[in-house]
């Protein structure tokens, strides 16, 4: 699905990812550990288009097709989503408002019927409910006074309303209470499916736990430097960063 | 009245001079006095065709415990000015809720002189001014208050966002107080699209034009949001939401 191939990134001239190599076939889970400026963000950024982040050297595919030549709402359209490690708050825009315009502009682009009021309502409500999510929040602004937990489990409303093909979840569970942290792994759980893959970012193992990947990745200076199954993750927790990466 | 303003007259410094010297010698303010315990509202919606010149006055007097609202949409035009003189007497009320949406050339101002009169008084302005291309939008609130006019409460609130880098706005509050009890707060920001908010929104489907308009459309809802009357509500947002789909963000 996936095919990140020697990618080279830099920001403002700084090589940030300096080879990175990884492959992410459908149905898998595949998680990114790493200290903090191992590349992580810059990684979950490049993939999602953001301006700034300069591809110097390398390829990433998607289904086939460069994705480096799309523009960051190609990509999404096309059914790769980015969980933000930081959700932006957007005044004056409601939730249920932003989240009805963006899935239709993605249907109308891919040729699909858009959702009627009444079809979104009902989806909305589904979604939210199973995500614990008061559906009065989402009447409110984007992330306008959410704490931090509200504004992860809304990111999870908005991957389960648009229900893409390929989630890259960048921090999502930094900063969360256990209670937060379990809806958001119920939210990626229930994204799990054998025509889809997720590529968890992540500093801690405690969401592993919750969420248990197929890969661990160690990303370290802008390289992945080992590979290993679910006991990675632990291993890293005793060890530290320092004894793996080294 | 007679001479055309020149860029030394304050009121005018920002002006299209050019396009005022053809439509002068203006026609006389419209008066309006709102009587003791009165209730007045006016909605404007200035959309001139492009090449007009569109200039309104008004002089207003809001007698004792009586309130004036204006909700003005100022848009259309080669050059386009409301100004609004205000006298408010014994505990007074004036509110304004305008948006400017430019565009191409065009020169859009808004200029208010609020003079609180008498004790107790209250003037809220809010003024959300969107310019794009080479557009120039203006705003002048002064606000007057009078030895007389203890416990005066006035605020004003302009925010501009640019959409444009050849765009250019000119937002200036002033203030003069004779009386040592009053409450007046200004406030005046200038900026651009959040580039975090418009990357956010792309990922979730928009492309850049589209998370564009959004962020514009929410930044002036702030202000139509708070008219009152829904039939004048509805009329500003159809009106903005033409003027989004023509300038090409």
């Amino acid at each position: 699905m996936l095919n990140i191939h020697n990618l080279h990134v830099a920001i403002n001239d700084t090589p940030i990812l300096k080879g990175l190599t990884l492959a992410i076939n459908a149905g898998e889970v595949h998680a990114i550990m790493g200290p903090n400026g191992a590349g992580k963000s810059t990684l979950s950024y490049a993939l999602a288009g953001r301006d700034g982040y300069d591809v110097t050297e390398g390829s990433v595919t998607y289904n086939g097709h460069n994705l480096l030549a799309m523009k960051p709402h190609e990509r999404a359209t096309t059914g790769i989503f980015l969980g933000f490690q930081y959700p932006v708050e957007i005044p004056g825009v409601s939730n249920v408002n932003f989240l009805r315009t963006a899935m239709n502009a993605m249907r109308k682009r891919r040729g699909e019927a858009e959702l009627s009021g009444g079809e979104f309502l009902k989806l909305v409500k589904t979604k939210s409910a199973a995500l614990g999510m008061d559906y009065e929040m989402l009447k409110r602004p984007v992330n306008v006074g959410f704490s931090g937990g509200e504004k992860k489990r809304n990111e999870m409303v908005q991957m389960a309303m648009i229900n893409p093909t390929l989630a890259i979840l960048d921090e999502t569970d930094s900063g969360l209470d256990i209670d937060a942290l379990r809806v958001v792994a119920q939210g990626i759980n229930a994204l799990r499916a054998p025509d889809k893959a997720i590529l968890l970012i992540t500093h801690y193992q405690r969401l592993l736990d919750y969420v248990v990947p197929d890969y661990i990745h160690v990303l370290a200076d802008g390289r992945i430097v080992k590979t290993g199954d679910k006991s990675l993750a632990h291993e890293l927790e005793r060890d530290g960063y320092a004894g793996i990466a080294a | 009245m007679n001479a055309v303003p020149t860029k030394r007259n304050e009121l005018w410094r920002y002006s299209d001079l050019q396009a005022v010297a053809a439509v002068w010698p203006l026609p006389a303010p419209e008066h309006i006095i709102v009587p003791a315990g009165g209730e007045f509202s006016r909605a404007i919606v200035q959309d001139a065709a492009d090449n007009e010149v569109a200039i309104q006055t008004i002089d207003l007097v809001i007698g004792k415990d009586a309130r004036a609202v204006f909700d003005i949409l100022n848009y259309g035009g080669s050059f386009g000015r409301i100004a609004i003189r205000a006298v408010l007497h014994e505990n007074a009320h004036f509110r304004l809720n305008t948006v400017q949406l430019g565009r191409a050339r065009q020169t859009l101002e808004i200029v208010c002189t609020i003079i609180h009169a008498e004790l107790g008084a209250t003037s809220r302005q809010t003024v959300r001014t969107v310019l794009t291309d080479k557009a120039t939008g203006t705003y002048l609130g002064k606000i007057q208050v009078m030895k007389a006019a203890q416990k005066t409460d006035a605020s004003q609130s302009s925010k501009a966002l640019l959409l444009s880098r050849l765009a250019t706005v000119n937002t200036k509050p002033e203030l003069e107080i004779h009386a040592d009890d009053v409450k007046c707060a200004h406030g005046a920001t200038v900026g651009e699209l959040d580039k975090n908010a418009l990357f956010y929104l792309q990922t979730r489907g928009l492309d850049e034009a589209e998370a564009k308009s959004l962020l514009t459309r929410a930044f002036v809802m702030s202000v139509i949001d708070d008219v009152q009357d829904s039939v004048v509500r509805d009329n500003m947002i159809a009106h903005t939401d033409m003027w989004l789909d023509k300038v090409a963000l």
